[in-house]
């Protein structure tokens, strides 16, 4: 019996990092910790260590996070491959 | 016990007897007094079952589908226009492999309006992936619904099932039905173990998009299962014959050993076109009868008669009728007759002039044009 | 921090669990799967989703993975309430009570194809939650006009721009008395995430619409996906109420637009979005006026719902 029943996976689009083209940086001395970046990340790509940590397998580059945090403690540069 | 009533009420006590959770229709003539009666069950507490009453049969399927792909089991019941609207929701059930088990009562298609019976309705879902059961008597109604969920259910088939038959004609005719007891029913008919199931402890996704080369293989392993459907809709009926007396296989043949002419139909006309046989057997012709008890899976294999004459209570415009140009596969001499459309009565005497007319090479639409 | 209703007003005390696994097929700054996160933190594992057609359908990734951690049944565009509808009448019938049905569904799938059903599983108080993210267009098929695509903006089937007011789903959803209704936006998670929270705990049906910007729909860039919710609160071109048993609340910046703050001027909102680039003095003005009208029928809800004889 075959029907279309599809399992949890990390990465089932693949390594969606390769599709970044701007690259976001944490600065860990301007971040304030208000988790303004993990919460508003559309790619699950943010998680909460001691600062933000930043999948870079699978963030995507939006610059969602970036553009939210209220200290500008997140830079977005081109990514270079 | 034998009941005497109408097909309509003898669906709604097999469905009962089959103990669905969930139940998900919407009412259409000719179909309103399974629902009613179904209604009646559920609220007198002699069903224990959620009935939905959707505000469309589009929803009923889905609510099927939904309650089913959940392990629970479904019935819902409906016909014609009611049956049309659900045209999507019968693939979707179909390639979930979901067996929901229904009720379909023909009637033809408007415009114009027609409550009447012709099985134009049933026979446009022909590539849904359901398995497709016409009766011609109240009594195979009955044994029908139940087998249904045994062959539907099966792990080795996991498809829907429809059991039509013809509006008015059955529907609100009273017949004995011999109905066996419930512990019968529950030894005969085990639990609904579902091939998969919606599940919080396993939280899978469900139809997704699935890429060409998946894609075909669902499809091949719904076709292999209608075909494995075939050996189990005859076990089931065997094992229906030596619990209760009445053996089922994929068509009934009747007076066929030494017919040089064999009559194939469908429905409620075949219990017609059966006394037509006995009358033009009295008159020396030597005549059978088979009658298509499944249209999916076709059952082309047993249609091993050199001479056919098949009488279509549907059409394909532009083709013809439907269960004749299905059987060309067999590569017998056929004769195609369209006849009783729209509820236009074909008793006995009919087959016999389409018999008639059979013998002299004729075939068309019976009585507007043959030739 | 945890206020004394119980609700989270901190975004770090949202919950860690992530329904919503790395590696998705959405677009760069989608906020369909920035409100699905939040969301399942507060429905938790315990929740069945039903999906018509829609960009969630696609964001799932294709067979045989999925991108998400909790069970997903997808069903037909206009199918997902009655679909929905069958989940919850088998889970009162399998004993699953604690399990929450819902239902993620687009504007296409909610304000048009899918009303019908929408619709007769209100009226028959299924107990489920229905969720309406609404993109104000069919972004999944490629920007076509919907249902809730408002007046004036471009889409692929209104080149010169849309010349007919949206509809509002969740009056159409009032009329059906249901025991909870709420708007949200993404920009604001701890409303967002608290109205799942209460809509969790209410038994019967549940309506929560969310708005979602959609960068590449509305031509605007892909960072700019919580800012555009924001700031179209701040406009009023989107509100911010709950309706429980009946009664109204509004809530955050709109409550406070309503208690005399000013409301930003819409422009700041239509200028950032490429679909309403084109839009004429004359569109313009009628937009404002539109937008007046109806922040003059929410005030005078405000005011019947606040007044002291109520």
């Amino acid at each position: 019996m075959k029907t279309a029943i599809s399992y949890p996976t990390v990465g089932a689009m693949g390594k969606t990092g390769t599709w970044r083209v701007f690259r976001p940086s944490l600065d860990r001395e301007k971040c304030i910790k208000c988790w303004r970046c993990w919460i508003f990340c559309p790619d699950s790509a943010i998680s909460r260590d001691e600062y933000p940590v930043i999948d870079y397998e699978y963030c995507k580059g939006c610059g969602v996070c970036a553009n939210e945090c209220p200290v500008n403690a997140i830079e977005m540069g081109r990514e270079e491959k | 016990m034998i009941f005497i009533d109408t097909a309509n009420h003898i669906s709604a006590l097999a469905a009962k007897m089959a103990k669905p959770h969930v139940i998900a229709a919407y009412p259409i003539t000719p179909q309103t007094t399974i629902v009613e009666r179904l209604a009646e069950y559920v609220e007198s507490g002699q069903l224990n079952a959620d009935f939905i009453r959707v505000e469309s049969e589009h929803s009923a399927m889905a609510a099927c589908i939904g309650a089913s792909a959940m392990g629970a089991r479904t019935f819902t019941a409906t016909a014609s226009h009611g049956l049309l609207l659900m045209h999507e929701m019968l693939h979707w059930a179909g390639l979930a492999r979901l067996p929901v088990v229904m009720v379909n009562v023909n009637r033809a298609i408007g415009p114009g309006w027609n409550i009447w019976s012709d099985l134009n309705d049933s026979l446009s879902q022909r590539d849904t992936g359901w398995i497709q059961f016409y009766a011609s008597s109240n009594q195979e109604v009955f044994d029908n619904i139940i087998q249904a969920y045994k062959i539907g259910e099966s792990e080795e088939v996991m498809l829907p099932v429809m059991i039509s038959y013809d509006g008015f004609t059955l529907s609100h005719t009273s017949m004995p039905v011999e109905v066996p007891e419930q512990s019968k029913i529950d030894e005969f008919l085990p639990p609904f173990k579902p091939a998969w199931k919606i599940d919080v402890e396993n939280p899978i996704t469900h139809g997704n998009i699935v890429p060409p080369e998946p894609y075909m293989e669902i499809r091949y392993s719904m076709q292999r299962a209608m075909e494995r459907a075939k050996k189990i809709i005859e076990e089931v009926g065997e094992e229906w014959g030596k619990k209760f007396g009445r053996e089922y296989d994929l068509i009934q043949e009747y007076k066929c050993d030494d017919a040089d002419y064999v009559m194939v139909t469908m429905g409620a006309i075949s219990a017609e076109a059966r006394f037509a046989v006995d009358e033009l057997r009295k008159r020396g012709e030597k005549v059978g009868l088979v009658n298509l008890r499944t249209f999916r899976p076709f059952p082309y294999e047993k249609l091993k008669y050199e001479k056919m004459i098949v009488i279509d209570r549907n059409v394909s415009p532009g083709l013809g009728g439907v269960v004749y140009h299905e059987m060309k596969k067999t590569g017998k001499d056929l004769y195609g007759f369209i006849a009783g459309l729209g509820g236009v009565d074909v008793s006995y005497k009919d087959f016999e002039r389409i018999y008639e007319l059979a013998k002299r090479g004729k075939e068309g639409w019976y009585p507007l044009e043959v030739k | 921090m945890v206020s004394f209703r119980g609700e989270i007003v901190a975004i770090k005390d949202l919950p860690l669990d992530e329904y919503v696994l790395k590696g998705h097929a959405a677009c760069p700054g989608c906020p369909i799967t920035i409100a699905l996160r939040i969301a399942l933190k507060a429905l938790g594992k315990k929740t069945i989703l039903v999906i018509p057609a829609c960009c969630t359908a696609v964001i799932e990734a294709l067979y045989p993975k999925t991108a998400f951690n909790v069970p997903i049944l997808n069903i037909a565009f206009e199918a997902s309430a009655a679909g929905a509808s069958g989940v919850a009448s088998a889970l009162k019938m399998l004993q699953q009570k604690d399990i929450t049905p819902v239902v993620w569904a687009g504007d296409g799938g909610s304000y048009d194809i899918g009303l019908q059903a929408l619709s007769g599983a209100l009226e028959r108080g299924t107990n489920f939650i229905y969720v309406c993210y609404n993109n104000q267009m069919y972004s999944n098929t490629g920007i076509q006009r919907s249902g809730a695509t408002p007046y004036g903006a471009w889409t692929t089937t209104t080149w010169t721009g849309k010349k007919e007011r949206q509809k509002e789903l969740a009056e159409i959803v009032m009329a059906h008395h249901i025991p909870y209704i709420a708007t949200a936006t993404i920009a604001y998670p701890e409303d967002l995430f608290n109205k799942m929270k209460k809509a969790k705990e209410i038994k019967g049906s549940r309506y929560i619409e969310i708005l979602a910007p959609c960068p590449p729909g509305w031509r605007f860039d892909m960072s700019k996906t919580v800012e555009m919710s924001k700031l179209a609160v701040e406009t009023g071109a989107w509100v911010l109420y709950e309706v429980v048993n009946g009664k109204m609340e509004f809530n955050g910046y709109s409550k406070r637009i309503l208690e005399g703050k000013e409301r930003k001027p819409v422009e700041e909102w239509l200028k950032m979005q490429g679909r309403f680039r084109h839009l004429k003095e004359e569109e313009l003005a009628k937009i404002k006026e539109m937008l007046d009208e109806k922040w003059k029928e929410y005030k005078k809800l405000y005011s019947s719902e606040t007044s002291p004889d109520k």
